[in-house]
């Protein structure tokens, strides 16, 4: 086990450091840089000054030497300065954490509360209209733009109760942060929900084919305690696996939701940082998501073993 | 308890025994799949609306009129019009050719690109197979939408552009399935007899291998199918995707967005019900397509 995580460890070290040049060719795809897009966009060019600038924004350097500064820099807990703020980017983007942690945690808890019990519902009632129905809610969900759904729920809003609770301040306490983000969190969970409810739906439906599910039917065990003692304890360590896309998932629902409901989290600053072209908080903020998802992944591994004693991981 | 015999005829025929012709054989398909079925019917409509938008539009989706500006559905636009005054209707119809061209674009390129990759790594094997599966490893840690986002920011904003923002984050997907499928079918028969009667090694992976992994990805390019029409509208509504004038639904959503919720609710209804029956449609289909072609997957 000891010798499964320190391998695991490193090959996530590999996959970081390789997601990192990545990352950044991406963002260097095209020829052109802030300097330039700065100063096209102010109509005239005065190379004298614009040298200058490149050489403030460390942009004179070749590509893998600016490559090389921002690797050290991370490793030293320094991300850089924002184009646009100036600030460092560590101030801008910390404080953005938070809220879309807990946004994020909010709808994870929601998408699970409603996946799980109508995936088995659904997979006990197999081929019923009770699945039918449910297995077009859930596919809908998979179908419907959450940046959509969030704009339904405004209008929604808007049209019965005249208003909706938008993130103007931080809230001032527990019971209003709730009421402020289990809106935009049930919307991005919607979609989260649908994913679970099709993947434990198909993960019972393999199990209830078992032979041990037959064994307990023969020996007149009840519905009840086939269906949850023995198929759902079975069929839930799949689903556990899914945590880890689901993180990668969330994060898609995230960035159209936060931008819809206007709340300043990462996620819509990513998009914010995407449109002006703000290169160190992209890829420092792409960077986080990255790490996050591999992360998971790992967390999630080591979790299945636990949780299931037949996996032995050498 | 009483036995019921078994009435071999009716049996037969719901198994789809005596289904000859190709109506009926396609009749019994949809009685079979009728989910797939309503999938395939949009997805067709969906595909008949993006070719003939030109006649099917009833008005020019691109001509601004600031007369009609925010008018109401009914009457002249039966849609109604958008903040310039441009038929909803027209725009809507016009976005399906918008939405088949990236979804279906990017999902060839992407499904193709795959296959290149996952053929030869799996073919090749080495250290080519490890630095790609290296790659692919660190492509899937990224979401889809981050990467595209990512991609269509750094390539600038076109539909051409948008296709390939789109199609490169699907390539991992479609490689690691293809490279699977190649490795346990070189291990096969019908392989090893090509080798022995001295067939190259290009003209095996081309001509034999490749033709076997054609029902996976299939699966797969149907099941990519709406993701790739839903994150082109992704892209579009946060001002990444398809630029202006283009008739693209999330852009739609975008230019309407929050302070029409309240003032003109049907340039935020309708778009979004068009977004959202494409890729209900695509994904009906790939549904339906995945249990057909591979049985072992069968929901």
């Amino acid at each position: 086990m000891v010798a499964y995580i320190v391998r695991r460890t490193l090959l996530m070290a590999v996959t970081l450091i390789g997601m990192s040049i990545i990352i950044f060719a991406l963002l260097r795809l095209v020829p052109g840089n802030i300097a330039d897009i700065l100063f096209d966009s102010a109509g005239f060019v005065d190379p004298a000054e614009k040298a200058a600038l490149e050489e403030e924004l460390g942009l004179s350097d070749s590509i893998p030497v600016q490559y090389w500064n921002w690797i050290v820099g991370l490793a030293q807990g320094d991300l850089g300065f924002s184009y646009v703020s100036e600030l460092p980017a560590i101030d801008e983007i910390a404080p953005r954490i938070p809220i879309t942690a807990k946004l994020a945690a909010l709808a994870l808890f929601f998408s699970v509360l409603f996946g799980l019990p109508l995936g088995v519902i659904s997979a006990v009632k197999q081929n019923t209209w009770l699945d039918y129905f449910l297995r077009v809610v859930s596919l809908s969900g998979l179908s419907l733009p959450s940046f959509w759904l969030a704009l339904l729920i405004l209008m929604a809003f808007v049209t019965w109760f005249g208003t909706i609770p938008i993130y103007t301040d931080p809230p001032d306490n527990l019971w209003d942060e709730l009421l402020l983000y289990s809106i935009p969190a049930a919307a991005v969970g919607f979609r989260s929900s649908a994913l679970i409810m099709r993947l434990t739906r198909s993960s019972m439906l393999e199990v209830m084919r078992q032979d041990y599910i037959r064994t307990a039917k023969a020996k007149g065990a009840s519905d009840r305690s086939v269906n949850y003692g023995h198929a759902l304890a079975n069929a839930v360590l799949p689903v556990v696996t899914i945590i880890g896309i689901e993180a990668a998932f969330l994060i898609g629902g995230l960035i159209v939701t936060e931008t819809v409901f206007n709340i300043p989290g990462v996620a819509r600053f990513l998009v914010e940082a995407i449109q002006w072209r703000d290169y160190p908080i992209v890829q420092n903020l792409v960077m986080f998501i990255g790490v996050i998802v591999v992360l998971t992944n790992f967390l999630v591994d080591l979790l299945y073993v636990s949780l299931d004693p037949r996996i032995k991981y050498e | 308890m009483a036995i019921k015999p078994i009435d071999h005829a009716a049996e037969l025929s719901k198994a789809g025994a005596g289904v000859e012709s190709r109506l009926g054989k396609a009749w019994f398909l949809a009685k079979s799949y009728p989910l797939g079925a309503v999938g395939l019917i949009l997805f067709l409509g969906l595909l008949f609306t993006g070719i003939f938008a030109d006649v099917l539009a009833p008005m020019d989706p691109v001509k601004t009129n600031a007369e009609t500006s925010l008018q109401g559905p009914g009457g002249q636009h039966m849609l109604g019009a958008d903040m310039m005054g441009r038929d909803l209707l027209s725009r809507i119809i016009h976005g399906a050719r918008i939405s088949l061209a990236v979804g279906l674009g990017s999902t060839i390129l992407g499904c193709s690109l795959g296959v290149i990759v996952g053929l030869a790594s799996g073919y090749l094997l080495g250290w080519f197979d490890l630095i790609t599966q290296r790659i692919i490893d660190i492509m899937q840690a990224l979401p889809l939408l981050v990467m595209a986002l990512v991609m269509a920011a750094s390539l600038g904003p076109s539909l051409e552009n948008t296709v390939i923002a789109i199609s490169i984050p699907l390539v991992p997907h479609v490689a690691r399935v293809i490279r699977s499928n190649t490795l346990s079918l070189r291990e096969m028969p019908f392989v090893e007899a090509a080798k022995a009667i001295g067939m190259s090694e290009t003209r095996i992976a081309v001509k034999h291998v490749l033709p076997n992994t054609l029902a996976p990805l299939i699966v797969l390019a149907t099941a990519q199918l709406g993701s790739a029409i839903l994150t082109e509208a992704s892209l579009s509504f946060l001002g990444l995707g398809i630029p202006e004038p283009h008739a693209s639904w999330g852009r739609m959503l975008s230019e309407s967005a929050a302070e029409y919720v309240r003032t003109a609710p049907w340039l935020v209804i309708f778009p979004g019900i068009a977004i959202s029956l494409a890729v209900f449609g695509a994904n009906l289909l790939g549904d339906a397509v995945r249990d057909i072609l591979d049985p072992r997957q069968r929901s």
